[in-house]
């Protein structure tokens, strides 16, 4: 059983198609990039995994839950699934700690000592441990956004997804959250990541996506995908973002 | 004209009571009103659009009104519609105190939702999205992440509509309940001494707000300090 499952989705803004019939899996352990132009729907097609967009049609099955379902308990569901976002949006009003500590103990009913526990742990896996008394506007984005994937592991997700992570960081920052998101995807972990970093999708993605126009265009092994990318689109698109 | 001090000396204690009374609905009124007029914002911000409705129609019909007729319909309304209610042979006394009290939340809370609407809105969407992402729930979401970041961006707001309330409760006045100003209009009319009354009134008024509004400023360069 795969662990995301995309059938045949399809999400409208308005009269405006976002989604176009998207299917495609993520599997156990696998790393999947998605890549492609600016609104291409790359992030609208993650953001429905955990129901964060919604969509009016076809099916997206997570670990054996339809999200779409009305009675599936979307709050217990996107527990389970960890999320990185462009922006980091750590919660500036709270610690390192707080950041980390807050949906382990309101969501999984950890206790404190528990939660504090795990989070200084996750926070020395990302380097970040000596910065746990400080807040979120006290670091650089770089430092935010290994907490932000700190956070997100907090909650043992069984899958993580990761929203263009490193878009907003300044260029000498995008190596130190890829390593984070490299030493993860070694350990095994599933995910699925937007990003433009093809660098990362070389050394780690299992398979690539590539869509255009809310299409995917494109859904290959990472070396089809490098090798000899079959659609005129992903060739263009690719020409444009390695020639430098 | 002699102007006496005595005057006012002597009606000290009897102000103090009235002063008393003026703080005690600043701070109850300024309260319920920040408590209910943060549910209406989360309400005119809810996807359920009677909700919104609801809300809206609330908030537009109290900041319409000018103050002084919702306290006098809440004085001579109430006793009747409670007396509806209940079919007793007499409006039932709510009496001019409770009246106030009443009165003030129900109109700040108005007020209140509209600052805290903007101070929600300041928030980005992402913080929302994050939280979300993580399991919270709505209610979660709003009480432990949102609301506290929007209750400190609009802190400034909040306190400078406290003290425009403080000046507002004065308005009292008309259903005879004696605050400040109503204990300082009794002991003026009873000497008449006016001048003496009134300018001492003014004169802490305008000593007290004037002061909080400079507190007010000083927080509010600290806040944009620690942003």
């Amino acid at each position: 059983m795969p662990m995301i499952e995309f059938k045949s989705v399809n999400k409208w803004y308005g009269g405006f198609q976002v989604l176009r019939d998207c299917t495609t899996k993520v599997e156990k352990g696998e790393v999947v990039v998605v890549c492609g132009p600016s609104g291409s729907g790359k992030s609208t097609l993650i953001k429905c995994v955990n129901a964060l967009e919604p969509f009016q049609q076809g099916e997206i099955i997570v670990n054996g839950q339809s999200v779409g379902d009305k009675t599936t308990n979307l709050p217990r569901l996107r527990s389970q699934i960890g999320m990185v976002f462009q922006h980091f949006e750590l919660f500036p009003h709270m610690t390192v700690l707080e950041n980390l500590n807050l949906a382990q103990v309101k969501v999984l009913g950890r206790g404190a000592d528990e939660a504090a526990e795990k989070s200084q742990m996750l926070l020395k896996r990302v380097g970040m441990l000596d910065h746990a008394p400080k807040f979120p506007g006290q670091l650089s984005g770089g430092q935010q956004q290994r907490v932000a994937i700190a956070r997100g592991l907090a909650m043992d997700p069984i899958a993580m997804l990761f929203d263009e992570p490193t878009s907003a960081l300044d260029p000498e920052m995008i190596n130190e959250v890829l390593d984070v998101m490299v030493e993860l995807a070694h350990e095994g972990m599933t995910m699925m990541c937007v990003t433009h970093e093809m660098g990362f999708a070389r050394k780690v993605a299992h398979r690539v996506i590539f869509m255009d126009r809310g299409e995917i265009v494109e859904d290959a092994t990472k070396d089809e995908f490098f090798g000899t990318p079959r659609s005129e689109r992903a060739q263009l698109f690719l020409s444009k973002i390695l020639q430098h | 004209m002699n102007f006496d001090l005595t005057i006012i000396v002597n009606a000290l204690p009897y102000l103090w009571k009235g002063f008393q009374y003026t703080l005690e609905l600043t701070a109850i009124a300024a309260a319920g009103g920040l408590f209910f007029g943060t549910l209406l914002a989360l309400a005119r911000l809810s996807s359920i659009h009677a909700l919104q409705m609801v809300a809206a129609g609330y908030v537009n019909l109290m900041r319409s009104i000018p103050l002084v007729l919702v306290i006098f319909w809440f004085f001579f309304l109430v006793p009747l519609i409670l007396q509806a209610i209940t079919g007793a042979t007499r409006p039932p006394q709510v009496g001019a105190e409770r009246t106030a009290i009443i009165t003030f939340i129900m109109f700040e809370a108005a007020y209140f939702c509209e600052i805290m609407r903007a101070g929600i809105q300041s928030i980005p969407r992402g913080q929302i999205f994050s939280s979300y992402a993580l399991g919270l729930t709505y209610s979660q979401t709003m009480r432990l992440v949102i609301l506290p970041q929007a209750f400190r961006n609009m802190l400034p707001v909040l306190l400078t509509q406290t003290i425009i309330l403080f000046q507002d409760t004065s308005l009292v006045y008309v259903i005879s309940a004696t605050d400040f100003v109503g204990a300082a209009a009794k002991v003026a009319q009873r000497d008449s001494k006016l001048v003496e009354m009134y300018l001492f009134v003014a004169l802490v008024y305008f000593t007290l707000c004037f002061s909080l509004s400079l507190a007010v400023k000083q927080l509010q360069q600290k806040i944009a300090v620690i942003r």
